[in-house]
């Protein structure tokens, strides 16, 4: 895909199609020695080595799952607490209003929901999803990453990117074959 | 892929000679013991009986949950777990005190207690001395033969090149199998803990125990496997995913306990029926509430929050340390499962933990983990043609 014109407009990056995981994996470790840093690598399912091969920090989602099922378990506490123990408190059986013993299914499922919920919402923040648009999506064969193909991205922006030099290197990592991406 | 036999790591045989020497210097302590306080002496010898037996049982369990789901990643203990039910005998011939402690530890075999009580009497049926050996006949039978299928099978898979067949049969009969073995468990623990209080019943009981002695089970076999890392064949194959795998095992386990737990806890609490309560009330009262609070710490909230880090699963030092400090804290369960019985009265137990508590289980613990140490010994760590072999090495691209 490599043409020659005088006048070429600007692009977002160079991607590569690769036909195994491995060939993924290491390619984004060569990538990586050879100091690119603005990468991205997409595949059809989760590959544990790609983290490392790319030096992706982990995510502190963790954190705000947490904070969110803090949240939850205690509002589902004080709820409890206040319906039953103050706002319409009923003898049942002698037991005393505030029963914990009882409280606790309904502040273990309010704190797994809100948990989920800060998961769910918290991940597409921080991945900045949904994003109906991707200049990758320009690429044709770009659909099959989520069938049976893996991709490595080089984007414009990485210090080291040069048009040509840098499609030349993919092409030295055994890609299947390597495409400009248009903004 | 491991193409020389090796023979046991130097590391099995010197982890057979130490707990060989602490069995038997427990052994004799507790034949002392139990001359010097006969009652004393059975009651904990039944608390190092169900703990070990909840080892060795609880492998067949995971055993058979291997076979019938299949994963590369429990294979890597899978020769851990046989040779733990190859020790299945051994808890036959253990049984033979636990015979002879039926009058001092139940109170249901005593025909004088069964006629003063009308409850009781209803229970008689079920609650005396021959159809207890009977059952327990029945369960070892079970565990056994599953036992000796399930390792035949599997040691002629060492000698044939193409096992699928084989790997077909133990899966077969692991579905069945795991059937009969939580009905075995829910009635060996119903009959060995549970009747301990014949007044006393919980349904969820059974599932309780067959998780507990799961997740010792799992704890020791984890242990096992870590201690082996660096010995061939199975340096080739420890990888930070399979402890990361082995960790989030035993985090399912520390919640299904605690969630079983807490369930009885609850329908029993709310329940408020004079049949359920005082079995808790011992518990809650004069000094073993300091115990019951323990549990719920170290054998839920501790090792809960800790399994939660992917550090600690993935780094095998961390993950060792958790896995024996539950095992040590299964034996502060079945301390608390049956020691306030022995000393009890109707609605309060006093606290009262006797040296031979702690002597017994470590006696026969030593004389069991000896006697494994020496079966694992005798095969490969790895099946070497199991078909799931090849992705053990490489568990990345499931």
């Amino acid at each position: 895909m490599a043409h020659t014109e005088q006048e070429r407009p600007e692009i977002y990056g160079v991607i590569a199609e690769f036909e195994t995981p491995t060939e993924l994996v290491e390619a984004a470790r060569r990538t990586r020695a050879a100091g690119y840093r603005h990468v991205d690598a997409f595949s059809p399912y989760p590959i544990e080595e790609l983290n490392e091969a790319l030096a992706i920090r982990r995510t502190r989602l963790p954190i705000l799952i947490f904070l969110g099922g803090l949240i939850g378990g205690l509002s589902g506490y004080l709820l409890l607490y206040y319906t039953s123990a103050i706002d319409y408190p009923i003898n049942v059986g002698g037991r005393p209003f505030n029963s914990w013993p009882s409280f606790v299914p309904i502040t273990f499922e309010m704190t797994v929901l809100f948990a989920a919920f800060s998961a769910f919402l918290g991940m597409l923040g921080r991945n900045g999803l949904p994003r109906p648009y991707h200049p990758v999506f320009n690429v044709p064969r770009f659909e099959l990453a989520s069938r049976d193909r893996f991709f490595l991205l080089i984007e414009a922006t990485d210090p080291k990117f040069d048009r040509e030099e840098t499609a030349g290197f993919l092409w030295g990592l055994n890609a299947r074959e390597v495409f400009e991406v248009e903004p | 892929m491991i193409q020389r036999m090796e023979a046991a790591p130097p590391e099995l045989g010197r982890l057979r000679n130490v707990a060989l020497i602490v069995g038997i210097i427990g052994a004799a302590l507790t034949a002392l013991g139990a001359v010097l306080d006969t009652r004393q002496f059975f009651f904990s010898y039944l608390i190092g009986y169900v703990l070990w037996t909840g080892v060795a049982v609880g492998s067949l369990g995971l055993l058979m949950v291997h076979h019938v789901a299949g994963g590369a990643w429990t294979l890597v203990i899978r020769r851990i777990l046989e040779a733990a039910t190859r020790t299945i005998p051994l808890m036959l011939v253990l049984f033979i005190p636990i015979a002879f402690g039926i009058h001092q530890l139940y109170e249901w075999s005593h025909e004088e207690a069964m006629a003063a009580n009308e409850l009781l009497q209803h229970k008689a049926p079920y609650l005396n001395v021959s159809f207890f050996l009977a059952r327990f006949a029945v369960y070892f039978i079970v565990w056994l033969v599953l036992a000796y299928l399930l390792n035949k099978w599997s040691a002629e898979q060492d000698a044939q090149a193409e096992t699928r067949a084989l790997e077909g049969r133990m899966q077969r009969i692991s579905g069945p199998g795991l059937i009969l073995f939580f009905l075995t468990v829910t009635f060996a623990v119903f009959d060995l803990i549970m009747s301990l209080d014949p007044e006393w019943y919980s349904t969820i009981f059974g599932l309780i125990m067959a998780t507990a002695w799961g997740m010792s089970a799992f704890a020791f076999a984890v242990t096992i496997f870590i201690y082996l890392r660096q010995t061939e064949p199975l340096r080739a194959v420890v990888l930070p995913a399979h402890l990361h795998d082995l960790g989030k095992f035993m985090l399912m386990f520390v919640m299904l306990w605690s969630y079983l737990s807490f369930s009885q806890f609850l329908l029993i609490w709310s329940g408020n029926l004079p049949e359920e309560i005082p079995w808790y009330l011992r518990r809650m009262s004069g000094g073993w509430q300091y115990v019951s609070l323990g549990l719920v710490l170290f054998q839920f909230a501790f090792p809960f929050l800790l399994l939660l880090s992917r550090d600690i699963k993935r780094n095998p030092r961390r993950l060792v340390a958790i896995a024996l400090f539950l095992l040590a804290v299964r034996w502060l369960d079945v301390v608390w499962l049956v020691a306030p019985e022995a000393h009890r009265e109707e609605y309060r137990s006093a606290f009262h933990l006797h040296w031979l508590d702690l002597v017994a289980p470590l006696g026969i613990g030593g004389l069991w983990i000896a006697f494994f140490a020496w079966q694992l010994g005798r095969r490969p760590l790895l099946p070497r043609h199991d078909t799931l072999l090849e992705k053990a090495f490489h568990p990345a691209h499931h």
